[in-house]
């Protein structure tokens, strides 16, 4: 059925704009007038609005801005204010953290002072949002599942950005922002420190992330094939019989035997997505303040086999007579 | 409730198609060649695809060695006692090997002259003759002291220069002065294709290659932390990174050409030979090319004054073995090393007053560690300074653009 080939939403419901469920006493409203976008109703809900900001919600943008502000008037300076520049070397500009030489401490504002307070601006932003994804959860009368989850991926930002570089005693050993600069870092990051393909974490966390992405597939897949049985509805059909709910997951008890629930496969793929980040997390926090050289590490577990040299061995030669 | 059912759009699908073919129409066509470097499992393997090989062959072509010289019992330095390298090559080798240099290097229109007063061939008063003596040194030098590099293949003027007055790929150090007053520059995060146009650091050439104290590993070599100091973190690392893709580049290979890329650390047989050659080009460019800088024109030098140096792409041109390893130097004896001076000492009064090579320590940048912008090279004292505008006149005399 080409149908349900597409990847829009075929059937937009339209029904007259709804403001949500009643707040409790104390709270404050939501705000806008409701409106609704065509094109939107494509990939999601056409309706647009209202929306609950909050006093989280606007200093979280506040302070985001002033981050995005800084990164991104440095990145501009460093092309002497060159706006043709700018926008061609968009991708390789960055604001870099501090020289090694200036350790935990202060620098200048032009030698990484700025990626210190866009740092600082940014990261009381995310914190800002958490809490407001957490009151809004209370507020809204459900679980704080998703607060849980965002809190996760703030555990490996700031791993990243503050937790490994104060644990190793340097600015210097944090993440730039840039897009090309942080890809680089990354990369510059695993061959210094011996391969992050051999960190255990890191691996989990490879195993959770493309596990993830394979759970939502077949999620996904499975819940758009029934739902020309009413499949989207999910957890409302899983007390009857004969419903795309049991279709669901009938297919995989045939194809494999064993079949998650309407409710356990979104657990599954909370824990999956959750533990990307965590692992992840576990995984940069031990690399250069426990572990120096992971692929050694993992020579020393048995991990990794020890190849053998075939014909000439190679030794450092900076260690050999008249080495230099 | 409006309830709409939208079909797909055909567009779609060619759309989709369109988009497929501009993605693929930047990479290479398959199927690539694969050779095994390293032992088997660890992924140590060098990647070729034969359709761009032929043009890489068709580029590297070795011209026809010069008619052997008849042997005669007269050297070259009894004839011309001035002779400071080659005086003690028979006189029909001495002559040959000139001829040979004057085809591999001076621009045709020129031929001699191009070094050479023709009034008095002894004089120094052309720069480019003292530039000449310094690179017959470098050659032999390299050919004697530095097997470990070239092996007993060699190198000859033809390697670097292929017919050109200068070599196609030379490098000066980046100014780094284009950013305004408050922003201290980092040396990096901009797009340059010396570091295959990544936003690694741009000039890791000034780094390591003029610098022989900024350490290139910086893997431990240990499971765990040490504690020892000096120890290199994360931004060290991306200025080796940086040379590194110059050496790819150069050589036109990948990593594992030199690495297990499984464990970067680990000295391959390949490894230790790029060691080698990164120490023997920093002794080229100490010894042989810097101590040109008084002599050399403004255009030869980049906007701080320094000589245009030599770096892996120099000799290599984008193949792992320069000339795919042609053996070109067993035809020219007098590059495998120093010659012994002729019997005869030369004597003293005929010497010419050689405009005595100025023996010119590079003015060395602090080490990377630390500085965030490590190579800035003040301009060299005399001649060259604030020499703001080089002007190119070779093709490919664009340094650090063309690198």
């Amino acid at each position: 059925m080409p149908e349900y080939q597409n990847i829009f939403t075929a059937v937009q419901v339209r029904s007259p704009a709804y403001p949500g469920v009643p707040l409790g006493a104390g709270e404050r409203d939501r705000l806008g007038k409701p409106g609704f976008s065509y094109w939107l109703g494509k990939i999601g809900d056409a309706q647009i609005g209202p929306i609950y900001l909050g006093v989280t919600g606007v200093f979280s943008l506040i302070f985001g801005f002033i981050a995005i502000e800084i990164i991104g008037l440095n990145m501009w300076a460093s092309v002497d204010w060159d706006p043709i520049q700018f926008v061609r070397q968009l991708f390789w500009l960055a604001l870099e953290p501090p020289a090694p030489q200036y350790g935990l401490s202060i620098p200048p504002l032009a030698e990484g002072g700025w990626w210190l307070m866009a740092g600082f601006f940014l990261t009381t932003s995310i914190i800002l949002w958490w809490v407001r994804t957490y009151r809004r959860a209370i507020a809204l009368g459900t679980g704080t599942h998703l607060a849980w989850a965002f809190a996760a991926a703030i555990w490996l930002y700031l791993v990243l950005g503050l937790i490994r570089p104060v644990l190793m005693g340097s600015w210097s050993e944090a993440v730039p922002f840039g897009i090309f600069p942080h890809l680089d870092w990354t990369a510059a990051f695993s061959i210094r420190y011996g391969n992050l393909f051999y960190n255990p974490f890191h691996m989990l966390s490879i195993v959770f992330l493309y596990g993830a992405a394979l759970l939502f597939a077949m999620h996904g897949a499975t819940i758009l094939a029934v739902s020309r049985y009413g499949g989207d509805r999910e957890i409302d059909q899983v007390v009857d019989r004969g419903t795309a709910a049991e279709r669901a997951a009938l297919f995989w008890r045939w194809t494999m035997g064993f079949n998650a629930t309407m409710e356990s496969i979104h657990r599954w793929a909370y824990w999956f997505a959750v533990l990307t980040v965590i692992t992840g997390g576990i995984g940069i926090l031990l690399t250069g303040t426990v572990v120096d050289n992971w692929f050694l590490w993992g020579q020393k577990h048995g991990l990794v086999p020890v190849y053998p040299v075939e014909g000439v061995a190679a030794p450092d030669p900076a260690t050999l007579p008249g080495g230099m | 409730m409006k309830i709409q059912r939208i079909p797909v759009p055909r567009t779609l699908s060619v759309l989709a198609c369109g988009l497929a073919v501009l993605v693929v129409s930047g990479c290479e066509k398959p199927p690539m060649e694969t050779v095994q470097r390293g032992y088997r499992g660890v992924g140590q393997e060098q990647i070729v695809n034969p359709r761009l090989l032929a043009d890489r062959l068709a580029a590297n072509v070795v011209p026809a060695a010069q008619p052997p010289a008849a042997p005669v019992p007269i050297l070259a330095g009894q004839t011309y006692p001035e002779l400071k390298v080659l005086g003690g090559l028979t006189l029909t080798e001495f002559n040959r090997q000139m001829a040979a240099i004057s085809k591999w290097v001076a621009p045709p229109e020129q031929g001699c002259a191009y070094c050479h007063n023709l009034e008095n061939m002894a004089s120094y008063e052309k720069y480019t003759k003292t530039v000449a003596l310094s690179m017959l040194r470098m050659t032999q030098d390299t050919n004697a002291q530095w097997k470990d590099h070239v092996g007993d293949t060699g190198v000859t003027c033809w390697t670097c220069h292929r017919g050109k007055a200068v070599p196609t790929y030379v490098w000066t150090s980046e100014p780094f002065d284009d950013q305004p007053g408050g922003m201290v520059p980092t040396g990096q995060n901009r797009a340059s294709a010396l570091v295959a146009y990544s936003s690694l650091p741009r000039d890791p050439l000034t780094a390591f290659l003029d610098r022989t104290d900024n350490a290139i590993s910086v893997i431990s070599p240990y499971a765990l932390p040490t504690g020892e100091p000096g120890r290199k973190g994360t931004k060290h690392a991306e200025w080796t990174y940086g040379l590194m893709m110059h050496l790819s580049d150069a050589l036109g290979v990948n990593c594992t050409h030199c690495h297990n890329s499984r464990a970067f650390y680990s000295w391959e047989p390949t490894r230790v030979k790029a060691w080698y050659a990164i120490r023997h080009v920093r002794k080229i460019n100490r010894d042989h090319i810097w101590p040109l800088t008084a002599v050399l024109p403004a255009y030869r030098k980049g906007p701080l004054g320094d000589p245009q140096r030599v770096a892996c792409s120099t000799c290599h041109q984008g193949v792992y073995k320069p000339l795919f390893g042609a053996p070109m130097l067993k035809d020219y004896p007098a590059l495998a090393g120093p010659i012994a001076a002729p019997a005869a000492a030369v004597p003293a009064a005929v010497a010419p007053p050689a405009p005595a090579a100025p023996q010119m320590v590079p003015p060395l940048p602090p080490p990377l560690e630390s500085i965030p912008p490590p190579p800035l090279l003040p301009p060299p004292g005399a001649a060259g300074t604030g020499g703001g505008e080089p002007k190119l006149t070779e093709a490919g005399n664009e340094a650090g653009a063309v690198l």
